[in-house]
């Protein structure tokens, strides 16, 4: 298929580990562990199990899956949230579909739907605003979710509906931003990690410039790349070619699709609709300052928390979990005392369980066999 | 192939009096009654369309002599299977089809020659009648097309609400030839996995039919009937050692469960598997991932090596399976897994779907 066998090409793959190894092999940090690249995006982590990228690597070094998968850091309160707002007899709930399984304190979207619940699966917020100019006799409740990749696209969502005068329909937010985030595991005391990998399609929105602090203040080096497995290899290559030459740079490795100041436009959406909180509360990570966003009052009619009463209640995430540690590059997956026992894809405690981009539920469904190195 | 006439029966001239049509324009609860609406619902739309004498004899059973089944073999296969897709009609195939095919497949994977279908009909009240007919329609020519016969039925109608406009249910008994044992247990390290065409068509042409998409795709439902090519492979190996029609769960499904029944390894190779560009496309933009997708006319069939040559040959000759190829093999290692080679050089396993697979989010 065009535009996409060219970036899965097995034989540029084999030269281009070929070259991950030789700088590997120059790296010496003075560590006793491997090097730790942290991927800060789901999608990455979804990539990178996909196409086995992770046997591909040398031992001299190991991936850490950061906590950029927006459906896995959403808190259970919030899904408590969601399914007392779905349960309003009027309610229409839209939501996309990997949201749904997410487990709340008592159930998911899912189970919701199940008892009763009116819960519908969308592809776009364009669609839920089609679904309230369809029913114009029932309320739909989007639940706009995800980094600053999907915010232009709710912001935008909300001023169609408004400049339709489209009253029926309001936005559930629990976006987030992934610069505070960054910075919170950076000044994590026990920190791992050596070099990050950017996360693509929210730095097409965002640009280069909030990345700087990380180069600046913390001296690491951090390369914004695509999702195929090529560039992924090579995003890889560049971080590791930083380490060998002893530089601490923001490098773009997506050009073809990530400007230097991203996206204006988008930008100005954004803005124009959303403010920062004081606070949002991730699963796994706890409280982080400025990480998510709400609606401006000036779009209040919109905004479901000021339109509904709902239950906003903090759930503590489980004890046994140890998503934290697993985020941070502290343990892999596989050393949480839950994983593979009573934290599963079937029944997820943790955060990093719950969606296909988690760290653990990748490890659980493509890793969790050993299997040999292929030949490549 | 021809079919035994069940119960070698005179197809009698008139049986209830009443040839008038039908009347009205949706399905009433009067059609499920037990009266004279019933009578000539089951009369006109389902007895003279699907056409045999144990049909026509409307009794409560269908009888089949023995010594008809005996022919054909020395073991009788028999399945079931429910029909609840929506939408009712999508591009390549409508509920009907499904209907017939899903069980003529079902009875084909064990080798057996398919011969006789039950059908239940449940419809919701205020139906329309020109819907069940076009359904209906489909299941005679379904039928016709796999050689079979619906031989017995049964129509039920449930309150508007109740149901979802129209579900079937459909059982089949086949006749399976003497030496022929075909079980997922009977996989052996160094057997070849092959596939008779390209995956995921069904899965994705539901997903569109839906509408929720806005797609512009041609794919269609890859709905067929399959005992016409395992006949044909059995010809060529009569010793095929695991045959599944990949349906729910797609091709991951199926050969998880032959891994884990065998407690071996299978292998499958990325690149080999067939897969239509609008396919891949579909799959690309949703994040879903084709080896789970359903199929509706596809099979596995594991054999063993040294007959996989012959078997492709035999399939790529048949209508049914002319897009035929490859794509894994068994091994000992790793016991009960399903590992992928990816087409990008590295590897990974190939789970069994938790729930249903949902598109992510970006």
């Amino acid at each position: 298929m065009k535009y996409v066998d060219e970036f899965r090409d097995p034989g540029k793959a084999a030269s281009l580990i070929k070259r991950i190894e030789e700088l590997a092999r120059k790296i010496d940090l003075g560590q006793a562990r491997p090097l730790h690249i942290m991927e800060v995006c789901g999608g990455h982590t979804h990539t990178i199990f996909r196409y086995g990228i992770k046997q591909m690597l040398p031992e001299a070094m190991e991936l850490v899956h950061g906590p950029g998968c927006p459906v896995c850091v959403l808190p259970m309160g919030r899904v408590d949230d969601c399914v007392a707002l779905a349960e309003h007899p009027e309610v229409i709930f839209a939501t996309f579909g990997d949201a749904m399984r997410v487990p709340g304190s008592k159930k998911s979207l899912l189970q919701a739907r199940a008892e009763g619940a009116d819960v519908r699966m969308v592809y776009s917020p364009l669609d839920a605003l089609d679904l309230a100019r369809r029913h114009p006799a029932r309320e739909v409740v989007f639940f706009g979710l995800g980094f600053e990749t999907t915010m232009p696209s709710t912001a935008l969502t909300l001023l169609q509906a408004e400049r339709e005068g489209i009253r029926n329909f309001s936005l559930f937010c629990n976006h987030i931003t992934i610069i505070p985030t960054i910075k919170a595991i950076l000044e994590s005391p026990d920190l791992e990690l050596d070099g990050f990998i950017g996360p693509g399609h929210v730095s097409m929105i965002i640009g280069m410039q909030p990345y700087r602090f990380i180069a600046e203040q913390y001296q690491k080096p951090l390369v914004i790349t695509g999702f195929e497995p090529l560039d992924i290899l090579q995003g890889i290559w560049m971080v590791l070619k930083q380490l060998a030459e002893g530089r601490h740079e923001i490098e773009n490795q997506y050009q073809r699709i990530v400007p230097e100041e991203g996206n204006r436009t988008a930008q100005d959406a954004v803005n124009r609709v959303f403010e920062l909180r004081e606070f949002f509360e991730w699963r796994g990570l706890g409280s982080i300052d400025h990480s998510g966003v709400r609606v401006r009052k000036e779009y209040a009619w919109y905004d479901a928390e000021r339109r509904f009463s709902i239950p906003n209640l903090k759930i503590a995430d489980p004890k046994a979990c140890e998503c934290g540690d697993v985020l941070k590059g502290i343990i892999k997956p596989r050393e949480c005392k839950v994983f593979g026992t009573s934290c599963t894809p079937e029944t997820p405690l943790g955060a990093l369980m719950v969606s296909s981009e988690g760290a653990c539920a990748a490890y659980y469904t493509y890793g969790r066999t050993e299997i040999a190195k292929p030949g490549v | 192939m021809s079919i035994p006439p069940a119960g070698k029966m005179e197809r009698p001239r008139t049986i209830h009096g009443n040839n008038g049509r039908f009347s009205g324009k949706t399905v009433t609860l009067a059609h499920g009654g037990g009266g004279k609406a019933m009578r000539d619902l089951i009369q006109d739309m389902f007895v003279e369309r699907f056409d045999n004498p144990a049909l026509a004899l409307m009794e409560d059973q269908a009888r089949m002599d023995l010594r008809d089944l005996r022919a054909h073999g020395n073991r009788m296969a028999f399945t079931t299977d429910s029909f609840v897709v929506d939408p009712l009609f999508f591009p390549g195939g409508d509920i009907g089809t499904l209907a017939v095919n899903g069980t003529v497949n079902d009875l084909a994977m064990s080798g057996a020659i398919p011969l006789y279908l039950s059908c239940g009909f449940i419809l919701e009240e205020g139906l329309p009648l020109e819907i069940l007919e076009r359904v209906a329609e489909s299941m005679r020519l379904a039928c016709k097309a796999a050689g079979v016969a619906i031989v017995t039925g049964d129509t039920k109608v449930v309150h508007r609400g109740s149901a979802d406009k129209l579900f079937i249910n459909t059982a089949g008994i086949g006749v399976i030839a003497e030496g022929v044992d075909i079980a997922s247990y009977k996989a052996r390290t160094g057997d070849v996995v092959l596939a008779n065409g390209y995956l995921g068509d069904h899965g994705v042409a539901i997903l569109n039919a839906r509408g929720d998409l806005a797609l512009e795709t041609a794919i269609e439902s890859d709905c067929q009937p399959l005992n016409g090519l395992v006949q044909a492979m059995l010809a060529a190996c009569g010793t095929i050692h695991c045959l599944r029609d990949a349906t729910r769960g797609g091709v991951a499904a199926v050969l998880n469960e032959i891994a884990q029944s065998a407690g071996l390894g299978i292998r499958l190779d990325e690149a080999a598997i067939p897969l239509r560009p609008e396919v891949r496309g579909v799959c690309e933009i949703l994040g879903l991932d084709p080896l789970y997708l359903a199929n509706e006319g596809k099979l596995l069939a594991v054999v063993p090596a040294e007959y996989a040559d012959a078997v492709l040959k035999a399939m790529q000759s048949h209508p049914a399976g002319k897009d035929s190829a490859c794509i894994g093999e068994v091994m000992d290692q790793p016991e009960g897994t399903v590992i992928l080679k990816t087409g990008f050089g590295g590897q990974r396993i190939v789970d069994m779907l938790v729930g249903e697979q949902l598109p992510r989010i970006c």
